[in-house]
């Protein structure tokens, strides 16, 4: 098992992909690391969020997840 | 108190939604409700896209129905968003409330349609004749979020 980290809205653009599997476990170094160049950077923007199963994280540099988990990358909202 | 939330990824007829809506309210005293379209106001867009994430998008939108619900004396709440790919004219949204006195009916559906636009899980993205340009987020919305401290 592994960790799938979903890219949302232009994220998506900047990965060329919606979706990745990585290896368990990841935290945030882990996820810096999988996550080099633009994306690395955008990724670590104040105004992106991390959430881990669908649960918004209070501090992203907090990340810890485990096999199974699915970590998503949530650039700032545009509005319905 | 009837909650109604659903989000859509085919189109949908207002009308559709709203009579029923209103019928299954017998004794209310007024019925606010919002439709949002796709604007037409430049030619350059093509289509608009919303994006939602599976995980949060339409849960986000049930805790805000539910925060509605508290803040207002409402009899019942219906709240429909579109994902997906969608073209001038097409609804993106519709917010109807039920109430025993249309002034909360009024303000939940604002209360409603402000937090949609700027505090819901959507990213958007419209297509020109160059391609597909991301949506940043408004000031504006800011601004009518922050009216209802």
């Amino acid at each position: 098992m592994a960790v799938t980290l979903v890219f949302l809205g232009k994220l998506a653009d900047l990965v060329g992909t919606d979706q990745r599997v990585v290896q368990a476990p990841l935290d945030w170094q882990g996820l810096l690391d999988e996550l080099q160049g633009p994306i690395g950077e955008a990724v670590q923007q104040d105004r992106t969020r991390v959430a881990v199963n669908g649960a918004l994280l209070a501090d992203k540099t907090a990340l810890s997840a485990v096999s199974g988990d699915e970590v998503a990358l949530l650039p700032p909202v545009s509005g319905g | 108190m009837a909650r109604d939330v659903r989000l859509l990824t085919e189109p949908f007829n207002p009308g559709q939604f709203i009579g029923p809506f209103t019928n299954a309210h017998p004794g209310l005293g007024g019925v606010c409700t919002f439709v949002g379209e796709v604007r037409a106001d430049d030619d350059a867009v093509e289509a608009l896209e919303l994006i939602h994430y599976e995980k949060m998008t339409l849960a986000g939108m049930e805790d805000l129905a539910d925060r509605a619900i508290a803040r207002f004396d409402l009899m019942g709440l219906l709240v429909i968003h579109r994902s997906g790919v969608m073209r001038v004219g097409e609804p993106i949204v519709l917010v109807s409330a039920a109430a025993k006195h249309r002034r909360e009916a009024i303000d939940a559906v604002d209360f409603t349609m402000d937090h949609l636009k700027s505090d819901s899980w959507f990213w958007k993205r419209e297509k020109r004749a160059d391609g597909w340009h991301w949506i940043e987020p408004r000031e504006r919305d800011h601004t009518d979020l922050s009216r209802w401290g």
